[in-house]
């Protein structure tokens, strides 16, 4: 599968789960009231930025702290359709996928990608074209058994498949 | 023969029903235990009843309301009902309702045994290695998952050995070896990885000092933290659990990605400074940082062994007017025996506020929120930009000894100079 869209976010390393989600503004867990408050204290206008849809690229540990998996439902819902970080929290990288919320991890893309740049994000290559610049990163391809997952829309939905399937 | 293991690998070998695995490896691995807390749990258990299917095992689960724990909002009124709904209409054997923090009453009340595998919806489930059990944080999909199918896909972690040799002085804490490490390899050292701590210190160390260690071994990105099983860790077995213990070790060949060494004779108290745990100095080169809020207790730091710590420096003492002292037990027994042994008194003495065993404040939740400008030393687990209420507020990070002088001087100060 394919991505194009814009570089609509940069942030630097260490952004962690609780700056996605803060348990002090969290008076809803609807997906959309997350969205709008989704890395308010790092930067209050995110979701407006994010709005149109796009990727978000960030520096090493993103998603570090807590394994609430509010963290990328609240990116997702703000507008993010894919991650492009030097490196990412365990836990978060996990929950991510598992939410289908795609999350490359890709060496080098603090300097490769700037705001505004156009990419095309291949998700099951990991090969990251950088239309704008007309320059290609190599990140780290996503693991086949989870591209299937993910192909299935998610592990929930991928785990309702499982059952059906076995109860014939 | 098989190939020499670490212990992690071991305990996961035979969770996937292997002889042998290789760091790297995915393996679809039998779970043993696995712990809900209220908000993660809210999140799952819905999703869950969508799918129509039993609990997988409702002996294995444990139930925690830890963490809105008593509810302050509509918020927590509804995840709190949501937990509660999930334990009656499943039939659920073990659920702890306000009783403490998951993270102490799993090895206090002997759920947690030497080998076995644990997934918990918390990060901080790195804990369990303190009794050498594989325990690692998952998210709140991954637990519908298990909850169903009771098992789980794991990649074999590459295992970093910490090998730590000395004593550590008066007024020195496991609390200040994991602060060390974290200065040494940053919080993203050992994502993905797992963390053995080894030698003679460890060897000497409390139980509550590795459960510290371990708990906080998350900070590191570890995926699991892990001490290698040992009389110390029998005798605090010894009553909790039934059966024989297994005396799991690495092998001494095993392969580790890298041995790391640290010494800790001339170890001194140390802080994280804001905004994160491995942006640590020793104390006494922040010290006259004035201070707002004290918080003593959380799954990183509330223990017995804290406690004493903290009250043998309080006694008949008060803290200062400027700072509120929050004292709150990791666990319900963890209140009882401080309140047998005389503590609650030396605290209530001194002026602190003691709170129920919940985990409150440490996560921003209720209880100790700090505003603009206010000061925060603590001795739990993180202090990123924000966690605990204004982003424009500061978090320190330190021992219980510590943070104990801290609230009596009104200002960052080293333990050992108060």
């Amino acid at each position: 599968m394919i991505l194009q869209s814009r570089v609509l976010c940069k942030l630097g390393d260490s952004v962690s789960t609780d700056d996605m989600i803060q348990a002090k503004y969290m008076t809803s867990t609807k997906v959309e009231e997350m969205g709008k408050i989704c890395l308010r204290d790092l930067d209050p206008d995110f979701p407006r930025k994010m709005a149109p849809g796009g990727f978000l690229v960030a520096g090493k540990d993103f998603g570090c702290g807590s394994s609430r998996e509010h963290a990328p439902v609240a990116l997702k819902a703000a507008g993010v359709q894919a991650v492009l970080a030097e490196e990412f929290a365990r836990i978060f990288y996990r929950n991510a996928l598992n939410i289908c919320l795609p999350v490359i991890e890709c060496p080098g893309a603090v300097e490769a990608f700037d705001l505004g740049d156009e990419l095309s994000v291949d998700l099951s290559t990991g090969m990251i074209h950088n239309i704008t610049k007309g320059t290609t990163v190599q990140g780290i391809p996503i693991p086949p058994f989870l591209l299937d997952m993910m192909n299935a829309g998610g592990l929930i939905e991928f785990l309702k498949k499982q059952l059906a399937k076995e109860r014939g | 023969m098989t190939r020499a293991q670490t212990i992690t690998e071991k305990i996961l070998a035979r969770a996937s029903g292997r002889t042998e695995v290789h760091p790297g490896e995915i393996v679809d691995t039998t779970i043993d235990l696995a712990m809900t807390q209220d908000i993660t749990g809210a999140m799952a258990f819905p999703v869950f009843r969508e799918l129509g299917v039993p609990v997988w095992d409702r002996k294995k689960v444990v139930v925690f309301i830890d963490h809105c724990a008593p509810p302050s909002t509509l918020l927590h009124t509804e995840y709190f009902a949501e937990n509660i709904k999930f334990v009656e209409d499943y039939n659920i054997v073990h659920f702890y309702k306000m009783e403490g923090i998951c993270h102490q009453i799993l090895p206090e009340e002997g759920f947690v045994k030497p080998g076995i595998a644990i997934v918990g919806a918390d990060s901080h489930t790195t804990t369990y290695g303190a009794l050498g059990a594989f325990s690692t944080g998952i998210g709140s999909s991954e637990m519908v998952w298990v909850l169903a199918k009771g098992r789980l896909w794991l990649r074999v972690p590459e295992t970093i050995r910490v090998e730590i040799s000395g004593h550590l002085k008066p007024l020195v804490m496991a609390k200040d070896i994991i602060l060390k490490l974290l200065s040494t390899i940053g919080t993203n050292g050992a994502i993905y990885k797992a963390l053995e701590f080894g030698g003679e210190t460890i060897r000497n160390l409390s139980m509550d000092g590795r459960l510290t260690l371990c708990n906080m071994a998350l900070e590191t990105g570890a995926k699991n933290a892990i001490v290698e099983v040992d009389e110390i860790t029998r005798l605090y077995l010894n009553g909790r659990v039934e059966g024989d213990i297994e005396f799991l070790t690495s092998d001494a060949d095993a392969h580790y990605l890298k041995v790391l060494t640290m010494n800790v004779d001339d170890l001194v108290p140390l802080v994280a400074c804001p905004h994160s745990p491995a942006n640590v100095v020793p104390v006494a080169e922040a010290a006259g940082r004035k201070v707002d809020q004290v918080l003593i207790g959380t799954c990183t730091g509330g223990r017995l062994e804290d406690f004493r710590m903290a009250a043998d420096l309080i006694r008949g003492k008060k803290i200062s007017r400027r700072v509120r002292c929050l004292i709150i037990p990791a666990t319900a027994r963890i209140y009882r025996d401080m309140l047998e042994e005389g503590l609650l008194k030396v605290f209530a003495d001194a002026g602190c506020i003691i709170c129920n065993p919940h985990c409150g404040p440490c996560s921003g939740i209720q209880m100790g929120m700090i505003a603009d400008g206010e000061v925060c030393v603590g001795n739990h687990n993180r202090n990123f930009r924000g966690r605990m209420g204004s982003p424009k507020g500061e978090v320190y990070l330190t021992s219980a000894a510590t943070a104990t002088a801290t609230a009596l001087a009104g200002e960052l100060v080293d333990p050992r100079e108060f």
